[in-house]
């Protein structure tokens, strides 16, 4: 063709090894037996043996998935509603704040997210009493209201590209505007809303900042406890358990990727098909 | 009214806006209570006077709600300005190199076939999806001052430099230089994707026409690829360098703990000085900072989701 792919596909090398490098390395030192972290002493699968023996660690894994299960699921309906009212109906009493309210989260600095929640919930204390201590409840809170913008926009989007005849056909038909949206809309929009969960589940998971702040004594969550432990330098059962994220999430989306790909096949082959009984 | 009226009204009500407005009112409400509340209370709160009481402020003097001290301050303790200004260094800096370093690739990414493609894009979006603290931490494996890397890298600049300027290892922790580049590393796929999703849409026929018509390929991207593709950079540019300015993490782990950025000094004016009004008012003033960017990006946002079609400048 011409020269410019040669540049482009080094340039797309050097961001791929650039990219993986780092982890690639982590995943290696996971495996050294030394205790020092940058010189490499033998072969070793102490570290994630340690691990795995480390209540602490054990214990913030799974309040993480606790409050990333429930800030997750109650983000993806509070969002998915947020997405299917901005997308369908076009004019509503305080649309205009409602928009703004569902972009600005997206766009605010985590720190400031954080401070104003904990303000936020001190004074509500003071005031009214709750929340009494601060931890689960708190924390979940927080990352549903910063997690459901998120979904909102994924369902927007996929909402807005959707295909309307068969919302309008069922109308015409009779149904009844929630019966459309039960039956037609809200399957429609599946994917955009299973993948706006996992966005939502990933974003509760992996958060530090807010957490840290509105989190209370005792409450620790996986990447709190990880942030406090890497404030003090690199340390081997950190690169494990990175090494282990690493290949969860790796499989994880491998397996989606190649799931959604199988469904969508399917269903355009059941497309093909019900066009061509139909001819 | 008797009991079935009632629950046939009731349906009835749902079935004509009823559902809408719980549609409506439950995500508004929820936003309103849990995001615009502590937002205006931090405002509020910006005016404030720190008290030594708990909760650490009040509202009193002669002008309650007009009191500017944490703006003034702002300007005159040359802390804060210095933290802004390295901020929106760090910010920019890692914007220009995650632009410089996206571009091509996603270039790259649009030209190669499409079962490459699709493997390519997933490798894009899956450091995305595993733990942004463990890409920091990976970072300061490799930047630490007796690592491979940071050998190899030590080895290649004392081979370079004449031998009064060797060094025993490059201090690459702890600096600007390890906030910008960890940066970069972490939001490139933020840079690539929109970046990727705008070329996607592009016309290639223009490139083609323009190629037959005997333009050079560096011309072609410079008149015809780079113009259409503006919005695709604005887009990808919001997206690292809004957060970037904000960034918490970053600094904490691999910054100069002497030159802070903004969102440690928030932070530190917070739980360390106690000082909640402060810690106010540089949020407010970040926001403020930063709310041209946010509506260029929110406008951005918005025209394309009202034209999903649009195809680059037209």
């Amino acid at each position: 063709m011409n020269r410019r792919p040669i540049f482009l596909i080094s340039v797309l090398c050097f961001g791929f090894a650039f990219f993986y490098i780092p982890i690639l390395s982590m995943i290696v030192y996971s495996f050294n037996g030394s205790k020092l972290v940058t010189i490499w002493g033998g072969f070793s699968t102490k570290w994630y043996v340690s691990l795995f023996h480390n209540q602490q660690i054990v214990k913030a894994a799974v309040l993480s998935l606790k409050i990333a299960l429930l800030s997750a699921t109650l983000a993806t309906i509070l969002g998915t509603m947020a997405g299917i009212a901005l997308a369908r109906f076009r004019v509503f009493r305080g649309r205009m704040l409602f928009s703004g309210l569902v972009t600005a989260p997206l766009v605010m600095p985590e720190v400031i997210t954080g401070i104003s929640s904990l303000i936020f919930f001190i004074l509500l204390a003071d005031w009214v009493g709750w929340p009494s201590v601060r931890g689960f409840t708190t924390v979940t809170l927080a990352h549903i209201t910063f997690s459901m913008v998120f979904v909102s926009t994924v369902v927007q989007s996929r909402m807005i590209e959707a295909d309307r005849a068969i919302e309008e056909a069922a109308m015409d038909l009779g149904s009844r505007p929630w019966e459309v949206m039960r039956d037609i809309t809200l399957p429609v929009i599946s994917p955009a809303i299973l993948s706006g969960w996992l966005l939502a589940f990933t974003i509760s998971l992996d958060d530090v900042v807010i957490t840290s702040f509105t989190t209370g004594p005792g409450n620790t969550t996986l990447p709190l406890l990880i942030w406090s432990k890497v404030k003090l330098g690199v340390t081997p059962d950190i690169n494990a358990l990175a090494t282990l994220t690493v290949v969860i999430v790796g499989v994880g989306v491998a397996l989606a990727g190649w799931l959604m790909n199988r469904a969508e096949a399917r269903r355009q082959k059941d497309a093909r098909l019900a066009y061509q009984n139909n001819a | 009214m008797t009991a079935p009226a009632q629950k046939r009204g009731l349906a009835h009500w749902f079935h004509r806006r009823g559902w809408s407005d719980v549609m409506i009112a439950t995500p508004y409400v929820w936003l309103l209570v849990f995001f615009l509340a502590p937002f205006l209370i931090v405002l509020a709160m910006s005016f404030a006077t720190r008290t030594p009481t708990a909760p650490p402020f009040s509202f009193g003097g002669e002008h309650p709600l007009l009191n500017l001290t944490g703006y003034a301050r702002l300007f005159h303790d040359t802390l804060y300005i210095r933290a802004f200004v390295t901020s929106l260094l760090n910010a920019g800096l890692a914007t220009i190199l995650c632009l410089l370093l996206g571009y091509p690739m996603a270039l790259a990414l649009i030209r190669v076939s499409a079962g490459w493609r699709n493997v390519l894009l997933m490798l894009v979006i899956l450091p995305f999806w595993t733990s942004f603290l463990l890409r920091v931490y990976a970072w300061m494996g490799l930047m630490g001052s007796n690592s491979w890397f940071n050998k190899l890298l030590t080895g290649a600049y004392n081979a370079v430099v004449p031998t009064d300027w060797a060094l025993r290892a490059i201090p690459m922790m702890h600096s600007n230089f390890a906030v910008v580049l960890v940066t970069v590393y972490t939001y490139l796929p933020f840079m690539i994707l929109p970046l990727y999703a705008n070329l996607e849409r592009l016309d290639l026929t223009l490139d083609e026409a323009a190629m037959d018509l005997g333009s050079r390929p560096l011309r072609v991207f410079w008149d015809v690829t780079l113009p259409q593709s503006i919005p695709g950079i604005i887009a990808g540019a919001l997206l690292v360098f809004i957060p970037a300015a904000g960034e918490l993490v970053i600094p904490s782990l691999v910054g100069d703990a002497a030159r802070p950025m903004i969102g440690r000094v928030i932070s530190d004016e917070f739980s360390a000085a106690r000082d909640w009004p402060m810690a106010s008012s540089i949020a407010v003033a970040l926001l403020v900072l930063m709310v041209f960017p946010m509506m260029a990006y929110s406008h951005y946002q918005a025209k394309a989701q009202h034209d999903p079609t649009a195809k680059g400048t037209s």
